[in-house]
């Protein structure tokens, strides 16, 4: 562990009981991502490998990875940046006396120690992981609370507005906006809520196909209790390891087989919030309702900023009878995007999921397409035996028309494995010199050639001109298709040997390019949320009116601002 | 204000400009024909696969763009879409280059020998030339040279190719097409032809639009094209059409480029090949028809001397940091690309403060030849000879070492206010002064030690009338020798042009509070700012350019209230009231006609004849001095000037528009140009 070792939760012993599951810290990385016993590492004869026996990539060694990040970052094995191992000064916690007194007598779990508050108060941003790895820790939350069920989630938030506390919702702690960031100016009591406790499968009605669930529980959890049911949610996103429900409902989540399941906000049926002012939900599960705005709407995207999200009922679907990944080699991107636009007007219903990416490092040579500009799709289709093998067969017969070639199932399956280790990577690269990131937008399909080539190169100059001494990557990926436009990543990752602050470097590329997909047409973003990080440009993207309209909402729900994180508005 | 001015007054004596070299010296060491036929290998736009003329029609005739337009046009007019499509089809055979590198090859060969023999020599900044390389690799290139003669778009592509360069695509008016051969000729070596004017035919405009971004998008060779939209008679940069640079400036705000590279380039000519021809032409008599016959008949020129040429190839320009700040790119994430949008005001006015911007960077890097200035003396002196009843005494003129001590006075001023002045300073002045005067020998007289513009005097007090010519023909024949002598002038103004506009508004204005300066200053910049480069919105700027180059030479001193010429600023001052004087003049004269001559009939046709008359009697009967103001270029900016402040409007008639006087309007600005009038805070309000 981190910290001094063992976990004491000192406030009130008796309360230990009521912890459920295993201390999260103790599995999972405090300064890094994902587990930690699972990481890239370079071995003693220089050979890159991943740890662990978490995931298929676990205990293999990969020989071209060191040759890939030495000539694609110009780092060294030789020049090391390691984490600092524990954090110093942790901030004492302000603690508000009379509501922490009223908290002990419901008896829901708290704590405040200083590795749980640590732990809660920061999302894996570049800025945060660094800091942490450096053993900076800024303002962090006061205490932790871990209600069990909804019921303790109405206490607590009551007890926070009779106290005037400041409250922030915690799920699985994947955020990539600044969104759990505790804003340095907050002098009140900050009290984390940590839903990770709610986290039963309520109940199941097959009927319907609806499940009833807490909104604490994790993307894998979710999909295994359901699997045993012999049913599935079909909502993966890549953070589906540890990104919790309430999460995907507070950020408006899209996960990679949304083609056929949808994205988050269509696969919610009803939705159960703890505000300042009370509960909302709505009283029935119709599957569609004419009765003014749709009241889901003020919730999904909301950030933490209204209250805490603490069931939902979601649709399910029984488990896909067949499965069938693949993968297509393209020329170059501008045939990929094509081809994609085609193949989405064409067919839906099976093609669960795609992911186009140019230059990845696990497909170089292709058949006499140039390394430099070829491009790979990756390709899931789920559904009956039958369909599945006439749909692709379809989908290689229209990528044949724009000069791609079948790459085999075994590129598809790894590429979409890649998807959940790539996370990983980064924290690799920050043991030598190498910092980066992902962000993502969406963007109608006119344009999506035209934003990843101009992102692309402001991201270069950018880096130049700020005097990053070494060329960036700067590449993109279309990760999900609509009808109407594209989800597209930008990954921009750069070696900082000789500058004196990577971060802010870091920062102000990042920014450039957010304005430079602004100013293409792009959003500000298609399923990360806009939390702390991308405020700034909130306004201009939806418009004066309808800022007011947020805030006329914040300021009726919250008016005592307890959910005082921030984000958003 | 959108528009703010892009510059900053540094000193201009520290701007740093590259040396040249003399291209014509080579040729006139090895053959010809193994220069034209070299091996020409030009690097080209990142990535670019070169494609056929007619790949390039058909990306053209495919566009979404063209579509569109193709199917409002057949929708609006009821033909057929097909019809429309050729049609469109048609506009783009007669604009389309059909670029061929052996006519290309052709002209080199020729042009070699026509250039060996009209010019000393011809001189380019190589340093230029290298950045122009590496610009035309990283993003499109827009080349925009100055516009002063036919000669600058055949030299610009006979420059390119000795170097290696990729080969522009020009933008030419179709008068051009009207010389068979030669139009055709100049189609293969790279240019395109566009009608002068199409102004509401949307399909015409669509199909130039697409082809010309066709080109740029894809980098298929760089864009040129003449900001000033034609040829300028009088050697003083015309106001920017923006048009074009619209065009050109659209793949980049709507996304679809990176950036582009706008590059600014100075073509200076020591003498003018057409020179007399502007003059005649500003005079009145119509300018000949292009033909390829008129051409030949122009072989007579190809026996003078006709100095040295200057290109000077600037930085440059990322459209990308140009537009930074200025435009919301976001502006076009509502509407699909392809549909046609007029510029939005911001875009606008953007496009203009940058096409005004580029123009200046024109100006700067012209290079000034020592006769530059001997024009502006003599003129200054013609005129003050005519002040003084002595145009045709013998005392007239300038001697020769008087004119040597002034030049050498104004080479130094010149050079104070950053002047690209190529003064050989290893040669004796007088030399200079003599050799500069022999070139231009047809301009100017020389006897008994004395120079003097080779004018012949009439009018009422002179005794030296011709037998045989009437005395408006003299006039007329004494205002070609003057508007050739004055378009050397200009060719410096843009130097000496803020400090005069000062020296001017001191001089008109009723105190030498600075506010009142200031005023005065404002009023004239805004009523010549159809005469002169003036970026819009700059006017504190250009006014603090002008007080600090005024400053800083010892002529002013200003306070915080007052603004005072020095005892030694005298003789600056002077010069430089007396460069404005032909302006201020004219632009009363054309006042005082509107007021006292115009009839309810007059019209945008009979304007400039009617003023010409006007100005013809006054000139005769010795009212006015300056037969610079026969030009109708001043006439023309001087009614576009009225026409915006609102002194004249135009009322759209059945079949001709005519021209409305608001008298009390044009009368009280013919008195503040004189400084009988103090500059209102609320007329400078309203202007």
């Amino acid at each position: 562990s981190a910290f001094t070792s063992g976990v004491s939760l000192e406030s009130s012993p008796n309360t230990m009981e009521h912890i459920k599951c295993p201390i999260l810290q103790e599995i999972m990385k405090w300064n890094g991502w994902g587990y930690v016993d699972s990481k890239f590492q370079f071995n003693k004869k220089g050979q890159a490998e991943f740890t662990g026996k978490r995931y298929r990539l676990s205990g293999m060694v990969m020989p071209a990875l060191k040759e890939w990040f030495e000539s694609t970052f110009g780092a060294s094995l030789q020049h090391k940046t390691p984490a600092i191992p524990n954090s110093s000064a942790v901030q004492p916690p302000i603690l508000n006396e009379a509501f922490v007194e009223d908290l002990k007598s419901t008896g829901i779990p708290f704590s405040q120690d200083a590795e749980d508050r640590v732990f809660r108060a920061h999302g894996h941003c570049l800025h945060e992981i660094f800091a942490l790895r450096e053993g900076k820790v800024g303002r962090v939350p006061d205490m932790v609370v871990w209600p069990s069920n909804h019921n303790d989630v109405v206490k607590i938030v009551e007890l926070a507005c009779k106290h005037n506390v400041c409250l922030i919702p915690y799920g699985g702690g994947t955020s990539v906006s600044s969104a759990l960031e505790c804003p340095p100016e907050e002098t009140r009591t900050i009290v984390s809520v940590d839903t990770s406790q709610m986290n039963r499968i309520l109940w199941i009605d097959e009927k319907n196909l609806t499940a009833h669930v807490e909104a604490g529980i994790v993307g894998q959890e979710l999909e295994r209790l359901l699997n045993e049911s012999g049913y599935c949610t079909g909502h993966e996103p890549d953070s589906m390891e540890f990104s919790s429900l309430g999460g995907w409902v507070a950020t408006r989540a899209s996960g990679m087989k949304k083609n056929i399941y949808g994205n988050i906000e269509d696969l919610v049926v009803h939705i159960r919030m703890v505000t300042p002012q009370g509960v909302i939900e709505k009283s029935c599960q119709g599957p569609r309702m004419s009765t003014g705005p749709d009241i889901h709407h003020f919730i999904l995207g909301s950030e933490g900023t209204l209250g805490v999200v603490t069931e939902v009922t979601m649709k399910i679907r029984p488990m896909p009878e067949y499965q069938k990944y693949g993968s297509v080699v393209f020329p170059n991107f501008e045939q990929g995007v094509a081809c994609l636009r085609e193949v989405l007007t064409l067919i839906t219903n099976v093609f669960a999921g795609h992911a186009l990416k140019p230059q990845k490092f696990y497909i170089t040579k292709f058949k006499g397409f140039d390394p430099n500009r070829l491009c790979v799709a990756t390709l899931l289709f789920e559904g009956d035996r039958e369909r599945v093998l006439q749909h692709e067969k379809q989908v290689y017969d229209i990528a044949a028309k724009f000069g791609g070639l079948a790459a085999g199932e075994d590129n598809g399956q790894r590429g979409y494995m890649l998807t959940f280790v790539i996370a990983y990577l980064r924290d690799l690269g920050m043991d030598y010199y190498v910092i980066g990131e992902s962000f993502e937008t969406s963007v109608p399909w006119d344009r999506v050639l035209d934003i990843c080539r101009n992102v692309k190169e402001r991201i270069i100059r950018e880096c130049k001109e700020r005097g990053v001494q070494f060329p960036p990557l700067s590449t993109c990926r279309v990760t999900q298709t609509y009808d109407a436009g594209a989800c597209v990543y930008f990954y921009f990752a750069f070696n900082y040997r000789g500058l004196s602050d990577p971060v802010h470097v870091y920062e102000q590329v990042e920014h450039a390019a957010r304005d430079e997909i602004l100013a293409n047409g792009g959003s500000l973003s298609h399923h990360h949320g806009v939390g702390k990080l991308r405020k700034e440009w909130m306004r201009e993207t939806v418009s004066r009116v309808g800022m007011g309209m947020l805030k006329s909402v914040k300021d009726y729900v919250d008016p005592g601002n307890i959910f005082g994180n921030r984000n958003l508005l | 204000m959108a528009s703010e001015a892009v510059y900053s007054h540094r000193d201009p004596m520290l701007k740093k400009r590259d040396d040249f070299e003399d291209i014509l010296e080579e040729r006139r060491n090895c053959s010809d024909l193994r220069y034209a036929l070299k091996c020409y290998t030009p690097v080209v736009y990142k990535g670019l696969t070169p494609c056929k003329a007619g790949v390039l029609k058909n990306m053209v005739l495919q566009s979404d763009q063209l579509h569109y337009v193709i199917n409002q046009v057949s929708k609006e007019t009821g033909k057929a879409p097909e019809d429309v499509q050729e049609e469109a089809s048609a506009i783009l055979e007669e604009m389309a280059h059909r670029m061929q590198l052996s006519t290309v090859r052709f002209f080199a060969f020729t042009l070699c020998k026509v250039f060996k023999t009209l010019f000393r020599s011809i001189c380019v900044n190589e340093e230029g030339i290298q950045r122009l390389q590496q610009a035309i690799q990283e993003h499109p290139v827009v080349l925009l040279p100055s516009h002063r003669s036919y000669m600058d778009f055949l030299l610009m592509s006979y420059i390119l190719f000795t170097y290696d360069l990729a080969l522009p695509v020009i933008a030419a008016g179709m008068d051009f097409m009207g010389m068979k051969i030669v139009g055709e000729m100049l189609r293969m070596s790279g240019a395109f032809f566009i009608r002068r004017s199409f102004g509401g035919d949307k399909l015409y405009w669509a199909v130039f639009s697409e082809y010309v971004k066709t080109i740029l998008k894809n980098g298929l060779a760089p864009v040129e094209f003449f900001l000033e939209g034609t040829r300028s008679r009088t050697a003083k940069s015309l106001t920017p059409k923006l048009g074009l640079l619209n065009i050109v400036m659209d793949p980049f705000l709507k996304g679809e480029v990176f950036d582009i590279n706008v590059v600014p380039v100075s073509i200076s000519y020591e003498r003018i090949l057409e020179e007399t021809l502007y003059a005649r032409e500003l005079l009145g008599v119509p300018k000949p028809k292009e033909s390829t016959s008129g051409l030949f008949k122009a072989r007579r020129v190809l026996s003078e001397d006709y100095g040295s040429i200057h290109v000077y190839f600037g930085q440059p320009v990322s459209v990308r940091s140009l537009a930074e700040g200025r435009v919301n790119r976001c502006q076009f994430n509502l509407t699909p690309r392809h549909i046609p949008k007029r510029p939005s005001d911001d875009v606008h006015s953007f496009v203009n403060a940058a096409a005004y911007r580029l123009v200046r960077a024109q100006e700067e890097n012209m290079v000034l030849k020592p006769w530059v200035l001997l024009a502006s003396l003599l003129l200054q002196n013609h005129h003050q000879d005519l002040d003084q009843d002595r145009a045709a005494g013998p005392e007239r003129g300038m001697g020769l070492d008087e004119l040597t001590e002034e030049a050498l006075w104004l080479r130094d001023v010149c050079r104070q206010y950053g002047a690209f002045l190529h003064w050989p300073d290893h040669v004796p002045p007088s030399e200079v002064v003599s050799s500069s005067l022999d070139l231009h020998r047809g301009l100017v007289r020389i006897s008994e030690g004395r120079v003097r513009l080779a004018v012949e005097h009439a009018g009422p007090s002179g005794p030296g009338v011709h037998p045989g010519a009437g005395p408006e023909e003299q006039l007329l024949n004494q205002a070609v020798v003057v508007l050739s002598c004055a378009s050397y002038r200009n060719q410096a103004l843009h130097v000496f042009l803020r400090p005069a506009l000062l020296a001017s508004a001191m001089h008109i204005a009723t105190s030498s509070n600075k506010q009142e300066v200031f005023n005065s200053f404002s009023f004239l910049r805004n009523m010549f700012s159809n005469e002169f480069i003036l970026c819009p919105g700059a006017t504190m700027q250009d006014f603090e350019e002008a007080c600090f180059l005024l400053v800083k030479t010892g002529v002013l001193q200003i306070t915080e209230q007052e603004v005072l010429s020095t005892h030694r600023g005298h003789r600056t001052l002077a010069f430089l009231t007396r460069m404005m004087d032909p302006f201020l003049q004219g632009y009363q004269v054309i006042c005082m006609f509107l007021c006292e001559e115009a009839s309810e009939a007059l019209t945008e046709k009979t304007f400039i004849p009617a003023v010409r008359g006007f100005m013809v009697k006054q000139l005769l009967s010795g009212r006015l001095r300056y037969t610079e103001v026969l030009s109708s270029d001043l006439q023309k900016n001087a009614l576009a000037a009225l026409l915006r402040l609102g002194a004249v409007l135009k009322t759209k008639g059945a079949d001709q528009t005519t021209l409305k006087v608001n008298r009390v309007m044009v009368n009280s600005l013919e008195d503040t140009l004189g400084g009988k009038l103090p500059t209102q805070k609320a007329a400078v309000a309203r202007l």
